[in-house]
């Protein structure tokens, strides 16, 4: 609990009725028709209240900021409110010194996956009213914190690129028999959801495999090697070189399918499975012994 | 430069309330087996103390070899009973959610695999209990 917040309850809440469902959050459309109305019901009671937010405090550099502490606020709530939009108002009309990433505001960047209510979700693909009060605002776990909610994301890349996220062709042909590259539809629809990372690191962050196995390549690695090996166009032995990387100890035997990262991907991207099939490719691969 | 602290117990354990379906079968799948392994070196204990009688036909006749005597003594035992129903229960989990994981190495069922974990839960429990008056007759408490 901090001391210097001024918890101001109820006042100045914004509510200017002409903004009131001006934003029709993507969260929403995806719902069956059902939980809309839930939704619509929870979001109804909410109006004209505020939203009580915990958020997570530590700074190394700030002298009463080095013991790790939640901080209070109570956000007037709106409707449309995204737990990024609490945050942010916290910032703007509380506190300067939140500190948290966050860029595209749209589910597409992948800045700012925190550690909202005891799970690995994007700030701004999570709407409050769906949430628990208290909301608790934590960084993402079994990362550094270098200050309140951002974390330390270097490791996470380190295991992106450690798979070669990127095309690669056995034979480029010379100079002017360069020619498009197409893909058949249905290889394309194979990929198709391995293709929607957004590199926030949340499945990294809720699996406790990675956790313990600090060179685990980790889903996102996994999923993102996944593309490129299952992809038509590159030829059999850079599918190959790619397995070699996947199936090496720290690689796809790591997983132990506790579904963990499938469960907060905010892509909806199949991790499990794709590690799954990653195993078999493996098994397969080192079973042409002939 | 980022520094880091310790949240302790608080990022793994110390959330259990939170954990999915998944980590709850990983869970029980790991505990399970290490019951069973557990179970299988007292079960070895027991049998190789108890069969000093092994071949002696006048005391097997005379129902005083000791492998007959032990079992019997342990048998009458009301918690060695219920262990029986424990160990049943924790064999059955075992052999069911292994069959979930096979099934998930093959990849089939994927998105029903929280699912299949509760069934395997209820089934478990309907077995356990079901099994109970076989396991339980014939003893005092
Ligand atoms: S796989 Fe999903 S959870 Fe993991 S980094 Fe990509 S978008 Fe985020
Ligand atoms: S702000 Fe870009 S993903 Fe949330």
């Amino acid at each position: 609990m901090s001391t210097q917040q001024a918890e101001p309850e109820s006042q100045e809440a914004p509510e200017d009725p002409e903004m009131k469902g001006a934003e029709s959050p993507a969260a929403e459309e995806q719902k069956g028709g059902g939980m809309v109305e839930e939704h619509a019901e929870k979001e109804a009671e909410l109006e004209g209240e505020t939203v009580h937010i915990k958020v997570f405090r530590y700074d190394p550099e700030v002298a009463d900021k080095q013991e790790p502490r939640f901080d209070d606020f109570h956000v007037p709530f709106t409707k449309g409110m995204t737990v990024l939009d609490s945050v942010m108002y916290a910032r703007d009309e509380y506190d300067s010194s939140l500190t948290f990433r966050h860029s595209c505001r749209q589910a597409v960047c992948g800045s700012d996956a925190f550690f909202v209510n005891g799970k690995q979700r994007l700030g701004c693909k999570t709407q409050i009213s769906d949430l628990e009060q208290p909301v608790r605002i934590e960084p993402l776990p079994h990362q550094e914190v270098v200050k309140d909610l951002v974390v330390d994301m270097d490791h996470f890349y380190d295991q992106m690129h450690a798979v070669e996220p990127y095309f690669q062709d056995e034979d480029t042909p010379e100079t002017d028999a360069l020619e498009e590259q197409r893909q058949s539809p249905e290889n394309r629809e194979k990929i198709k959801m391995s293709s929607r990372c957004i590199w926030c690191g949340a499945c990294m962050s809720s699996c406790n495999i990675a956790a313990g196995d600090n060179e685990y390549l980790g889903p996102a690695a996994i999923n993102k090697a996944y593309k490129f090996a299952m992809d038509d166009r590159e030829g059999e032995e850079i599918k190959e070189h790619r397995l070699r990387i996947l199936e090496q100890e720290h690689g796809v035997w790591r997983c132990q399918t506790q579904f963990s990262c499938t469960e907060v991907c905010p892509k909806d991207i199949p991790l499990t499975e794709h590690i799954q099939e990653l195993k078999r490719e493996a098994v397969k691969k080192n079973l042409k012994f002939w | 430069m980022s520094q880091s602290y310790n949240r302790g117990l608080i990022e793994d354990f110390g959330r259990w309330k939170e954990f999915s379906a998944g980590m709850w079968a990983w869970i029980f799948h790991k505990f399970t087996g290490w019951m069973l392994i557990g179970y299988l070196f007292t079960h070895i204990a027991v049998l190789s103390t108890s069969i000093g009688a092994a071949g002696n036909e006048a005391a097997i006749m005379a129902e005083s070899d000791v492998y007959t005597t032990t079992l019997q003594g342990l048998e009458g035992l009301f918690l060695i009973r219920l262990l029986e129903v424990g160990l049943l229960a924790v064999a059955v989990f075992h052999i069911l959610n292994g069959l979930r994981l096979l099934m998930v190495d093959l990849g089939v069922g994927l998105e029903a695999q929280d699912k299949s974990f509760y069934a395997s839960l209820v089934l478990t429990g309907a077995i356990t209990v079901a099994s109970v008056p076989t396991f339980l007759t014939g003893v005092s408490l």
